[in-house]
Parts: structure tokens; C-alpha cells; sequence
């Protein structure tokens, strides 16, 4: 099994027809995923023909070509015509709480937010308002969710690895990608990145729920970075919660206090948010960290093979 | 983006919040005009800098004429406080205070929310407080859909335990402050201390506000407020050509694309430089796009950091193959010709591996050393910095 997300799932595109949109769409198409539809409120009705490339697990058996996407007004109408079930948005900062909002309200269970550099009042909103009417969210600022071999939503490389036994929840996107490339001969269930900002929807706390529960994960990979407690509140979770193996890492030990580091919610305040915290925690609560990202591989190799 | 005194002081004006008059200087001649336009009387001479215990360090001082206003303006100008230094003063109106108290609103990462916090025991540091009399600071979540209404002021007035006599117009200022927070799009707005004056009036005294970056695009007027002096010239440089960089102050400077990654590769250049006594030069993510531009601004940057003696460059090939960034990193070093002294050290892995190797390989540029994994190239780089 995966979690989130599996090989049934009928995914829209939030944005599909601007160019970040179009090229992951194209991408996704050939990572197999059902992409039933895309919004686009002034081109309802047309339709949007994508060259795809079978890429990915399973590849050999999809044959390339030209698939049509049909772009619907409104997220509702999307829903009504294809019975989606995930959303997956690609719309630009000044229109991304608007987007979010439509898809809640069209009672989207899942949305899927690619979108870098929206203001976190906006985000606080929009999560407020998904958590009020049970829509889990995940990201903003995220590379998506991958269960591999069956369903992409994002823009996660779908060549990295394929189907196994991992589970992986991750802050930042390109350490999720090496850490897929250092165990791709293992496989993973699902790797769901949960984006960098300082709100996001699903958080490390969620994944870990879903690993646990989800039969065919036997070990969680878990990578954090400084700023906040996120790291920490996963701790005290996996240590009441979590009976399978967890391996962790946390990026940003030579960080400096006060400095952004890349995404929104990568700083360090006063002696708040730092690595040595985090990796302190997780260990305290059983996690094995590695202090690289290849150490982390290691780790999570013996354990699976012990 | 964190605002400096004077700048919250005219922030919160433009929103209503009742504060005292105050003008910025940068020169003890405009000390003494400032105080002169103040009316004459006893003003504080307020050093502006973005941190905390100024006063201690003895950056706040009272003046009673404009002739002394000048001279402490001399005495603060040029001071330095906890590494920064008073570039500016500002020229504040005196005020007889009565009572200090305090109030912030901030964003709540763990609870998903903001968070209003406010206390009758104003005037000492908010941690300390919060730590030696938490039942003194009342804490009280505020909703990001509704924000703080007219309901909401009065729950965190009397959750705080203001007296009758002045909670409603402490209601009203924590209205405007919120105004504040959420026309600004502002992650912090504090008053410490939040005053009652000898008069019975209610005034914002001292503020921090610390601004959303991302809200940049809808907040125009934003732009004016940044501090350029104080910006590292690299960083400033890195910020014309749009480039994510923060200046460390190691020798082996560092090149990747995504966050993550490139703070993982700082970690793991500083375990590998510690034989050596090096570590990393800076943080710079390029993102997507390796282009040979924006590897060619990237090198031209980390190049113009005299420190640095050699630069790593990690890539993860994710949605960018390995053969477009080897070529980027091909054309760039053509673009930097003579510029380009100090030994690179590669590594690439993902999407195209193979085909980056080879370009690479057949490039064969003097400067230039493959390496396979990450970890043995930052050894490798270390090395080269030692």
C-alpha cells in the first residue's frame, strides 16, 4: 500500500495551463498518474494536448504519445465531470489562497501545493479554513507526493526509484530525491515532501501516522531542517506512537542565527529552530540520525536488513 | 524583514496606533534639528538597531535641550551594540509614564495560528517574563480567518487583567495593532512597553515588526524599508542577480540546487573541513535553474569572496538533467574566462548522470575535479581550501 495517494487516484491540475503547470503535467502524465482534468476559468471547455513519455516504474508498459487533458471553469465542475479526488496546484502566489479556497469548497478531500514564495498570512488562512472542513492539505512550498509505480502529484522525478518498503516525509524536496537515489535499489511506498514553509497542511506528524498504519511501510525516513519545532513534536509523537523503525536527519548544523536559508521557515531564532536540537530530540525518542545524508541511507539499510 | 524602531514608530502611525513624536537622524547636526522641531524640550536619543539591550549598552540616553541632543547623538553615532552599528538615532518625544505594559501578536508556527500575548508587567524582556511569571503574560490564540475583532481585544484585555479604567482604550490600540500585523503582512508586531502616560493616555512606545518577505509582491511600499548599508555587499550583489546567497565566513564556497540540499552540503563541508580548519563560504541555492547564467552569477559572486579558495558545486539532477548543468558549468567558466581562479569541485548525481559526466570529462577544464559522491567531494574540497 502507499499512503495519500495510490494508482486510483484522479488528480486535477490547479494552473495546468501556465508553463510550470504544463511541463509537470506532462511530466506526471508520464509517471502514470490519472491527471482527469485541469481549471482554468477562461479556457473552460478546451482542451490541452500533452506529448508524453512513459517515465518511471512500469514505463515499458504505457506507450508514448499524445494525451488530452480537458480544462474545466471551476474546480466543482472539474470534480462533477471526472470524480477527482486530488488536487494539485500550480498557480502563482498572488492566486494561490483563492485556488485553495475553490478546491475546498468543491470538497476536494486532498490538495497538493507546489507553489513557492505565498505569504504566510494567506497560507495561515487557507489551512484554516481546509482544517475546518477536513481537507487535508499538503505543502505550500513542496515538492508533492510520490507512491511510486503508482501515482505522482507534483514534481518529484519519477525515475529516481520505485515501488518498496520505505515511507518517506521530507522539508525539503532535493534531499527527498537523494535520499530516494541513495536507497533506489530498496524502493518506497510513499515520499511525500511537506514543503519548507513556515505553515504548511500535512506535517512530519501526519506522515509518520500513516506510515505506522500502512502494512507495506517497514521503516520511516525522516528528514527535517532548522527552524521551529516541527522535528521536535515528531519526536515526542514517535516515541508514544510509533512502533516501527524511524531513521532520521536534519539539515542545517553550520546555519547561522537570524539568516533565512532558502525556504521561509529554514531560520534559526535565538537558540530556537537549531539541527543540534532536533537531532537531539529524535535520538532521545529512539530515531537513529545520520549526520549526512549517506550515513542516513546506511542507517536505514542495516535496519532493514538486521 | 525586521523594521528598526523609528520604522515600526511610522508604521504604526499610518494605522492609528496612538505613539509618541519621533524623528530619525544620522548626524548629531540633524539630532539637534529633529529635537528643535520636537519643540525644544527633553527628548530620548534612541540609537536604531536591530537587536535587543541597547539601553544597557547605553544607547538610550535623555536630553533635555536640543544642544544636548547633539551631543548624545555624538556619543551614540558609531556605537557599537551586540556587533551593530548606530547608523541612525531617533529623536523621540519624552513621555511621564505611569504604568508599562506589553503586547505582541505573532505567527504561531506549531499551532497553525497567531498568537496574542499581553502583560501588565510590561518593560522587561518578553523571555524573561515568560519564563519567571508565565501567569503574568496572557497568551491568547487568534484565528488567521477572523483575526482580532472588537471581541477579541476585549478577551485579550482581560485575560491580561488590565484595569477597568483603561481597557477599552487598550482594546482599541490592540485593533490598530492588529491592523498592523495583517495590512502590513507582518509575521511580528510587539510593544514593549505598551505605556500609560501620567495623563491617563495609552502609548505605543517601543515597537519591533518583523515583515513576510514572500508579501513583497502586493506590498509596495515595503521595498523602502529594507536596511542596504547593513547588507553584506556580497549579499547585496547575490540579491541584484536575484540569487539566494547568504555570506559565512568560510573558504570553500558552495553552489546546489534546493534548500535542503544546500544547507545538507554546509553540514557536511564543515565535518569535512574541521582536519583542515576550513568550512563553508556561504549558502546559495540556484533552484531548477542551472542555467549557465545563473551558474555563471552564482561563481561571480562566490569568486568576488576574497576567503574563498576553492567552491563546490553539488547537484542533485532532479528535474534539471545533469547534462544541462555540466553545460552550465562549461559555458559559465567560458563567461568568467580569467575570472574564474579557484578550483571547483563537482558532483553530480540524478537525472542524466552519465551524459553530465561526460561533457564534463570531455570538457576537461583545468579547474575542475569530478567527484562521485557527496561526501567525498566535500573532503575533496576541504582539501583544496586548506
Amino acid at each position: 500500500m502507499s499512503i495519500f495517494l495510490d494508482a486510483n487516484s484522479r488528480v486535477i491540475v490547479q494552473g495546468m495551463t501556465g508553463a510550470e503547470g504544463q511541463k509537470h503535467t506532462r511530466r506526471m502524465l508520464g509517471s502514470g498518474t490519472q491527471i482527469v482534468g485541469g481549471v482554468n476559468p477562461r479556457k473552460a471547455g478546451t482542451s490541452v494536448d500533452f506529448d508524453v513519455t512513459p517515465i518511471g516504474p512500469g514505463a515499458e508498459e504505457r506507450s508514448a504519445g499524445t494525451v488530452s487533458v480537458p480544462v474545466f471553469g471551476t474546480v466543482a465542475e472539474a470534480m462533477e465531470a471526472t470524480g477527482a479526488d486530488v488536487s494539485v496546484v500550480f498557480v502563482p502566489p498572488a492566486h494561490t489562497k483563492g485556488a485553495v479556497i475553490e478546491a475546498v469548497d468543491a470538497g476536494m478531500p486532498l490538495v497538493v501545493i507546489i507553489t513557492e514564495g505565498i505569504p504566510v498570512a494567506d497560507t495561515a488562512e487557507f489551512f484554516t479554513y481546509a482544517q475546518n472542513k477536513g481537507v487535508r492539505l499538503i505543502g505550500p512550498n513542496c515538492p508533492g507526493i510520490i507512491s511510486p509505480g503508482k501515482s505522482n502529484v507534483g514534481i518529484t522525478p519519477a525515475d529516481i526509484t520505485g515501488p518498496g518498503r520505505i515511507g518517506l516525509v521530507s522539508k525539503s524536496g532535493t534531499l527527498t530525491y537523494q535520499m530516494m537515489y541513495e536507497l533506489r535499489d530498496i524502493g518506497f511506498t510513499t515520499a511525500i515532501g511537506i514543503g519548507g514553509d513556515p505553515i504548511i497542511g500535512t506535517t512530519h506528524i501526519d506522515a509518520l501516522e500513516a506510515f505506522e498504519a500502512d502494512p507495506d511501510t517497514e521503516l520511516i525516513v525522516m528528514i527535517g531542517e532548522i527552524g521551529g519545532d516541527a522535528e521536535e513534536r515528531a519526536a515526542e509523537f514517535i516515541k508514544a506512537n510509533v512502533t516501527k523503525p524511524v531513521v532520521g536527519y536534519v539539515a542545517g548544523f553550520t546555519a547561522p542565527e537570524g539568516k533565512t536559508m532558502g525556504h521561509a521557515g529554514a531560520i534559526v531564532s535565538g537558540s530556537s529552530g537549531t539541527a543540534e536540537a532536533k537531532k537531539e530530540a529524535l535520538e532521545a525518542a529512539g530515531v537513529k540520525v545520520g549526520k549526512t545524508p549517506s550515513e542516513t541511507a546506511r542507517l536505514a539499510r542495516e535496519l532493514l536488513q538486521g | 524583514m525586521d523594521l528598526f524602531e523609528y520604522q515600526a514608530r511610522d508604521v504604526f502611525e499610518k494605522h492609528g496606533v496612538p505613539v509618541l513624536g519621533g524623528i530619525v537622524a544620522t548626524t548629531p547636526e540633524e539630532a539637534r534639528a529633529a529635537a528643535e522641531r520636537l519643540g525644544g524640550g527633553t527628548v530620548v536619543v534612541k540609537a536604531q538597531v536591530k537587536t535587543g539591550g541597547r539601553g544597557k549598552a547605553g544607547g538610550v540616553k535623555l536630553a533635555h535641550s536640543p544642544e544636548e541632543a547633539e551631543a548624545r547623538a555624538t556619543e551614540i553615532l558609531g556605537m557599537d551594540i551586540k556587533g551593530h552599528t548606530v547608523h541612525r538615532v531617533m529623536i523621540a518625544e519624552g513621555a511621564k509614564i505611569a504604568e508599562e505594559y506589553y503586547f505582541s501578536v505573532l505567527l504561531d508556527r506549531a499551532e497553525r495560528r497567531y498568537l496574542a500575548m499581553a502583560s501588565v508587567e510590561g518593560g522587561m524582556e518578553i523571555e524573561q517574563l515568560a519564563v519567571e511569571r508565565p501567569e503574568a503574560l496572557a497568551r491568547v490564540p487568534v484565528d488567521p480567518i477572523v483575526g482580532i475583532d472588537a471581541a477579541k481585544a476585549q478577551e485579550i484585555v482581560s485575560a491580561a487583567g488590565f484595569a477597568a479604567d483603561i481597557a477599552d482604550e487598550v482594546a482599541d490600540v490592540i485593533e490598530k495593532l492588529w491592523r498592523v500585523y495583517a495590512n502590513e503582512d507582518a509575521t511580528l508586531v510587539e510593544v514593549n512597553p505598551l505605556v500609560k502616560t501620567e495623563d491617563g493616555k495609552i502609548i505605543a512606545l517601543d515597537g519591533k515588526v518583523t515583515l513576510d518577505d514572500n508579501a513583497a509582491f502586493r506590498q509596495a511600499e515595503h521595498a523602502a524599508l529594507e536596511d542596504k548599508e547593513a547588507a553584506d555587499p556580497l549579499e547585496a550583489k547575490a540579491k541584484e542577480l536575484d540569487l539566494n546567497y547568504v555570506k559565512l565566513d568560510g573558504e570553500v564556497g558552495i553552489i546546489g540546487n534546493g534548500a535542503g540540499l544546500v544547507m545538507s552540503t554546509l553540514d557536511v563541508v564543515a565535518y569535512a573541513g574541521e582536519q583542515y580548519g576550513v568550512g563553508p563560504a556561504n549558502f546559495l541555492d540556484i533552484g531548477g535553474g542551472a542555467n549557465a547564467e545563473v551558474m555563471a552569477n552564482g561563481l561571480h559572486v562566490i569568486l568576488g569572496d576574497e576567503q574563498v579558495k576553492s567552491v563546490f558545486v553539488n547537484v542533485f539532477g532532479g528535474i534539471t538533467a545533469c547534462d544541462e548543468v555540466a553545460n552550465g558549468i562549461v559555458k559559465a567558466l567560458e563567461i568568467l574566462g580569467d575570472e574564474a581562479t579557484k578550483p571547483l569541485v563537482v558532483r553530480l548525481d540524478g537525472n542524466n548522470v552519465v551524459e553530465g559526466r561526460r561533457i564534463l570529462d570531455e570538457a576537461n577544464h583545468p579547474l575542475v575535479t569530478m567527484v562521485d559522491t557527496m561526501d567525498d567531494a566535500a573532503a575533496k574540497a576541504a582539501e583544496l581550501a586548506k
